[in-house]
């Protein structure tokens, strides 16, 4: 029998779980919740992330724009993704939603802006 | 200009907005709120990470996307926010004054709400020993220059403090290209969230150095490396331990304080273990009609929670101001903590009050295996059994309406943290 222990980061709780690989059989203690469970078993089998970073933006009001992948995506992806990230270059306004890189880095997952931010006044 | 406003907020971060949202419901809708800065949202706007508004939204937000919702339900009701607008000074009897570029904004207000929310400890709170280099940052301004501004601020990292600030910062530098070489910590415990250490730390192999300080910055126009030692049971530094580590940059992150000059000027009493104003159960200062609520009463773990407390702050304020609130508080009973329980908020509790209590609490260490309780004249009242608390994670005890009564009519009201047994 395999024992994997992780802490959970899907809510601030953080609770303390253990996955028991018995054969075939998994099972997951220590959730408050099912989401916990969840993110047990993707640890044991495929960690995932939510990465979010910032992307350079053209004519905003500021001069960065925050930005999530619009779901996780493998963890091993994480770096690869925000290497897009980095060469992505939106024009201002931005509204959350709107997407800064498309499928990042063969995930099928998108990257999304997080702020809405508005074109600079140019007197 | 002079102006008759029932409720002025000052500060539109999480706090107050929902302070201001709240209480627009409630029936108070004359309302104004100040804000120094050119956007609403505060500290939210340069958190970009997720992990907000699991309570409240029942989604997993960034800090940009949880502002922008209370700034779409402020502007659902039509409440004003003023941008670019500094208060100067708020005086006891609730005369709020501000400036702006249109120039000075005299308010005469029913009730003054204070979400000014808090600052960071700087470098010269702590002494650490060494030269003056540049580098040397905390790390919510850290998170300010990266985040908002863009800027790279250095490649190889230390951090002193493993509050959540430090942690975010650790993993922000990985992302933005930088070696961050460990976090040191005081303390033989993080006083950070558990799934912080595990998401930001442990997933890059950032080490966590508990027991653990920095005892001298090196570098003269630049950091150059700092040096750390380990620490005895009395936090003093054992020199035989010390070593050097190379690196350009030092972060800190060691701890933050309420923000609290106006609430000083308009004269409100303090709670020495929060460092914001001794507030009632509708978060009343001492002071008529001045209410406080968020980071600058205490400082929280949670936006969800500033909400929620927020939330309760402005309702209470709208009934002060629509005349069906509880009034002036001076008849209360005071909560005492004791046994490792460092401070509650509210640290009073009106006997006129009316409705369901919320205490919200935070520990003075690791416990595990416990029980806090919250007893009326010596008889329990309300107890919660918790497998483990620490000081980096607010408890709080929910009240039903009975046993709020109860409290409200008792002539002592403590809270205590006992082992499980006890």
């Amino acid at each position: 029998m395999k024992i994997d222990k992780f802490t959970c980061i899907r809510c601030p709780m953080g609770c303390a779980l253990e996955v028991r690989k018995d054969g075939g059989k998994i099972t997951v203690t220590g959730n408050a919740c099912k989401r916990g469970e969840q993110y047990a078993l993707d640890e044991a089998t495929a960690p995932k992330r939510t990465v979010t970073s910032t992307a350079e933006l053209i004519g905003g009001e500021l001069p960065r724009v925050p930005v999530k992948t619009a779901d996780a995506v493998p963890k091993e992806k994480m770096f690869e993704v925000l290497e897009e990230i980095k060469n992505a270059r939106l024009t201002a306004p931005v509204r959350i939603g709107d997407i800064a890189v498309k499928n990042a880095a063969g995930t099928g997952v998108d990257v999304v802006v997080t702020r809405n931010i508005e074109r600079t006044f140019i007197a | 200009m002079n102006v008759q406003k029932a409720i002025v907020v000052i500060g539109a971060g999480p706090a107050g907005l929902a302070a201001a949202v709240a209480a627009y419901d409630a029936g108070a809708t004359d309302i104004v709120v100040l804000e120094r800065d050119g956007h609403a949202g505060g500290i939210l706007n340069q958190c970009v990470h997720n992990g907000f508004g699991l309570h409240t939204f029942n989604a997993e937000l960034t800090g940009p996307e949880y502002a922008a919702r209370f700034g779409e339900l402020a502007a659902a009701r039509n409440i004003e926010i003023l941008y670019g607008t500094a208060v100067l000074s708020v005086s006891s009897d609730r005369t709020v004054t501000a400036v702006n570029s249109r120039g000075m904004i005299k308010y005469t207000a029913g009730a003054v709400i204070l979400a000014c929310g808090c600052r960071e400890r700087p470098r010269g709170a702590i002494n650490i020993a060494g030269t003056r280099p540049a580098g040397v940052f905390s790390a919510g301004t850290a998170q300010r220059l990266v985040n908002i501004d863009g800027k790279r601020i250095g490649r190889k990292v230390f951090i002193l403090g493993s509050g959540d600030i430090g942690l975010i910062m650790a993993r922000r530098m990985v992302f933005e290209g930088a070696e961050v070489k460990g976090v040191a910590e005081l303390m033989p415990y993080s006083s950070g969230l558990r799934r912080n250490i595990a998401q930001c730390l442990d997933d890059f192999g950032i080490p966590l150095m508990l027991s653990t300080t920095v005892t001298e910055i090196r570098g003269r126009d630049r950091v150059s490396s700092v040096v750390v030692a380990s620490v005895d049971e009395n936090r003093n530094p054992v020199m035989s331990t010390a070593r050097e580590i190379e690196c350009d940059t030092l972060l800190l992150s060691v701890g933050l304080l309420p923000e609290n000059e106006l609430a000083r000027g308009a004269g409100v009493e303090f709670c020495t273990a929060t460092g914001g104003a001794d507030v009632d159960d509708g978060f009343m200062t001492s002071a008529d009609g001045v209410f406080m609520c968020g980071n600058c009463l205490h400082v929280h773990d949670l936006v969800d929670y500033v909400s929620r407390e927020s939330g309760a702050c402005g309702v209470a304020a709208a009934r002060y101001v629509t005349g069906c609130g509880i009034g002036k508080s001076d008849a209360a009973v005071r909560v005492r903590t004791s046994g490792g329980v460092r401070y509650c908020v509210p640290q009073r509790i009106t006997r006129g009050g009316c409705g369901n209590l919320t205490l919200r609490m935070r520990v003075s260490g690791v416990y595990k295996k416990c029980k806090l309780r919250v007893s009326a004249d010596g008889a329990p009242v309300a107890e919660r059994n918790r497998p483990i608390v620490a000081p980096g994670e607010m408890e709080t005890l929910e009240l039903n309406a009975e046993q709020s009564r109860r409290l409200r009519s008792a002539e002592c009201v403590e809270i205590t943290l006992t082992n499980k047994d006890g």
